[in-house]
């Protein structure tokens, strides 16, 4: 059981190319990060996946537990098990983040079945606990006026309750302070386990120390470049990405 | 809240589109004239004031001209001589449910009435094209002295607190349509509210237009008497027919020193429908007068709740959603006139507009020179769906003087795409997330609304949204 990103070519509508055949298999149980220099294509790899209408895919598959999901509308692709922790989480005023996350849980659903009330506010506020979120949140419109630090504690949440077969954390350590970031690292951590596969998308190693990889790739030009342990976070860190670009280019004149 | 008493207060557009044959006792014929007004005040069996009052509506009305110098020229489609202005099966509503006619009490009851008066409503009325078929209100309201009746019943048994009132906050001649309801007005409330007799639970209207090429006049007057509170809701639906059908009612209200009046519309016409309604009140000193309304359906509604505030410390407040589909245009405003000092008024417009509906709104704020101390607050703000939907705001603010102040917001936002994509990505469909952020941006004026509305309101925006994306 993967998620599996096979030669994917894809571009921002009548744009350049960003991803030229990157490939990838996110495996359940495990945590995959991607670090890249800016520009890299890591953002643009999040939107394709979980199919932001601005991108289109020029080539590749990606396949979730099999099953081809390019061809699936954004919400299909959800509903199917892909979660985005996204960079930038959206607001979205009037709408209080309880009824949004029982929006989207209802939406899972088959029609005519209804979400218990009463479990349902009990598993939200159990997770909410964990990521230290105080009650009064419930009633706020979702990420509005939120601070960097509530809005990606939102994100972990909803990760939380929808429970997703694969996870995309696209730069969730950006916008954060150190107290912050552990407590949603630490949220994070409390849903790894055998059935979930996450993709930890980043520019820095700050947070691969509180969320430690089991696999580190390095993304340059739209292609995977390198593929090995948590110590390459540790070397791209000290030497930064300048090193393998030299690399590259030592490789392809050689 | 229980599924329940959603179900029962259900009032959506499927619902309200079905209608029964006619079998009308009483039918002045098509057109108007003045033997339409002798025929409505013959069968009325109507005092001469009120004859004479009608027939100089009508002159006002004949010399009248369309006011398409400013408004929709949609107006133009309604043929007045294709109209039938006088329609009813009985001249007096019946207090026991058991008594309406069958098919009457059918449609009523697939409509939530009167099981929603068992559920929370202190008094109930329900007018079937022009007149009320059942009336009834809780007994301990009676014995407090609180009148609640047609109007027709009320201009003949109370004339000394209706002719004091009628036609005064609203005269005949104040636009083209409250003189033509002056004319030819039947059925609608008089609600009497005694000296401090505060009615806790809502009084409710409900107007059902069964009849094809017809015009429904109703006329409301409410007096809130000193230190009074009352809230009264009205709702109303018609079938879908071919042709025009006219509603045009004319709604005033008095609030005396210290009383409170809130009046709550849900209107949901068919998409046929002309809405052309005339709704103004006086609230004396210290007094409130609220107009929370609501317009979703009709063709063309036009519409601009108004308060003079005439005594010092008066308040006024409007609330007002619109929502406008393919085919409709909501017209829709506020006027809030200061005639005292230190009074206040509140206006806050949302109006959503989707397809090639279009949403318009016009608001008049008057503060002239001498008074001291008011205040008013007016925010619109307006929602595009689609890149054919269509708003415009005609906001008219005169303030004169120094010691009054004036806010005035408005906005025009679209759904953006990068919400609709973050609603998707957890796991929304595309339609499922417009409803939701239309329903955000209205969510804080829905919350004014009575529960039981609220949910409804809530459920016909979802109705509203379907297929309006993709």
């Amino acid at each position: 059981m993967s998620l599996v990103i096979k030669n994917l070519h894809a571009r921002v509508l009548g744009g350049q190319e960003i991803l030229r055949g990157l490939n990838l298999e996110i495996e359940k149980g495990r945590v995959h990060a991607i670090m890249g220099p800016n520009g890299s294509g890591k953002s643009t790899l999040s939107k394709v996946i979980s199919g932001h209408p601005d991108y289109e895919v020029t080539g590749g598959e990606v396949l979730l537990d099999g099953v081809d999901i390019l061809g699936l509308e954004p919400d299909e692709r959800a509903r199917t098990g892909l979660f985005l922790a996204f960079q930038y989480p959206v607001e979205i005023p009037g709408v209080s983040n309880a009824n949004f996350i029982r929006a989207a849980l209802q939406a899972r659903l088959k029609e005519g079945e209804e979400l218990d009330a009463v479990d349902y506010y009990g598993d939200l506020y159990k997770e909410m606990d964990k990521l230290e979120i105080p009650r009064g949140f419930t009633a706020r419109s979702v990420n509005e006026g939120f601070s960097g630090g509530e809005k990606k504690r939102n994100e972990v949440l909803q990760m939380a309750m929808l429970k997703p077969s694969y996870a995309i954390l696209d730069e969730t350590d950006s916008g954060l302070d150190i107290d912050a970031l552990k407590i949603v690292a630490a949220g994070v951590n409390a849903q790894r386990g055998s059935n979930i596969g996450m993709l930890v998308i980043t520019h820095y190693q700050r947070l691969l120390d509180y969320i430690t990889p089991d696999v580190v790739h390095v993304l340059v030009g739209g292609r995977i470049v390198r593929t090995a342990g948590p110590e390459l976070a540790h070397e791209l860190e000290s030497k930064g990405y300048d090193w393998i670009k030299e690399d590259l280019a030592d490789a392809a004149t050689a | 809240m229980s599924t329940e008493v959603i179900s029962q207060i259900d009032v959506d557009r499927t619902r309200g589109d079905f209608h029964y044959p006619e079998q009308h006792t009483y039918d002045a014929g098509t057109g108007l004239s003045h033997a339409t007004i002798d025929y409505i005040s013959d069968v009325k069996n109507e005092p001469d004031w009120i004859r004479e009052f009608r027939h100089k509506a009508l002159d006002v009305f004949l010399s009248k001209p369309m006011p398409t110098n400013w408004a929709s020229h949609d107006l133009d489609n309604i043929v007045f001589e294709n109209i039938r202005y006088y329609l009813a099966n009985a001249q007096r509503p019946t207090r026991s449910w058991d008594e309406v006619p069958d098919d009457v009490k059918r449609t009523f009851e697939r409509l939530g009435i009167p099981e929603q008066e068992r559920k929370f409503l202190a008094g109930v009325e329900a007018q079937f094209d022009s007149e009320a078929v059942y009336s009834n209100m809780k007994k301990a309201l009676g014995d407090e002295g609180v009148i609640f009746v047609g109007s027709t019943e009320g201009l003949k048994e109370h004339p000394e607190i209706f002719k004091k009132w009628f036609g005064k906050v609203i005269p005949t001649g104040d636009n083209k349509f409250s003189a033509l309801n002056s004319a030819v007005f039947s059925g609608g409330s008089f609600i009497y509210v005694p000296p401090g007799v505060k009615v806790k639970h809502p009084l409710q209207a409900y107007f059902r237009i069964n009849a094809e090429n017809f015009g429904q006049f109703e006329r409301t007057l409410i007096i809130a008497d000193e230190g009074s509170e009352v809230m009264y809701m009205e709702g109303c639906t018609a079938p879908k027919f071919e042709t025009a059908t006219l509603h045009s009612a004319v709604v005033e209200l008095v609030a005396l020193k210290g009383a409170k009046i809130q009046y709550v519309t849900v209107q949901n016409w068919s998409a046929n429908v002309f809405n052309l309604v005339t709704k103004r009140a006086i609230a004396h000193e210290e007094s409130e007068v609220r107009w929370i309304d609501c317009n979703i359906g009709s063709r063309l509604t036009m519409k601009y709740p108004g308060v003079i505030l005439k005594g010092r410390k008066a308040r006024g407040e409007v609330i007002s959603i619109a929502l406008a589909n393919n085919g409709q245009h909501q017209d829709t405003g506020a006027k809030m006139i200061h005639a005292a000092d230190e009074t206040t008024s509140n206006v806050i417009s949302k109006s959503i507009s989707i397809g090639q509906g279009r949403a318009t709104y016009r608001g008049q704020v008057h503060i002239p020179k001498h008074l001291k101390g008011c205040k008013n607050n007016t925010e619109c703000d307006a929602l595009l769906i689609n890149s054919t939907s269509r708003t415009d705001t005609y906001p008219a603010i005169t303030v004169r003087g120094s010691g009054n102040s004036v806010q005035h917001e408005a906005s025009v936002s679209q759904v953006s795409a990068e919400q609709i994509f973050y609603m998707q990505q957890r796991g929304l469909t595309e339609a499922q997330a417009m409803s939701l952020s239309v329903n955000g941006f209205v969510n804080d004026l829905v919350r004014e609304f009575p529960m039981e509305y609220s949910v409804e309101l809530k459920r016909l925006i979802d109705l509203e949204m379907e297929g309006s994306v993709g």
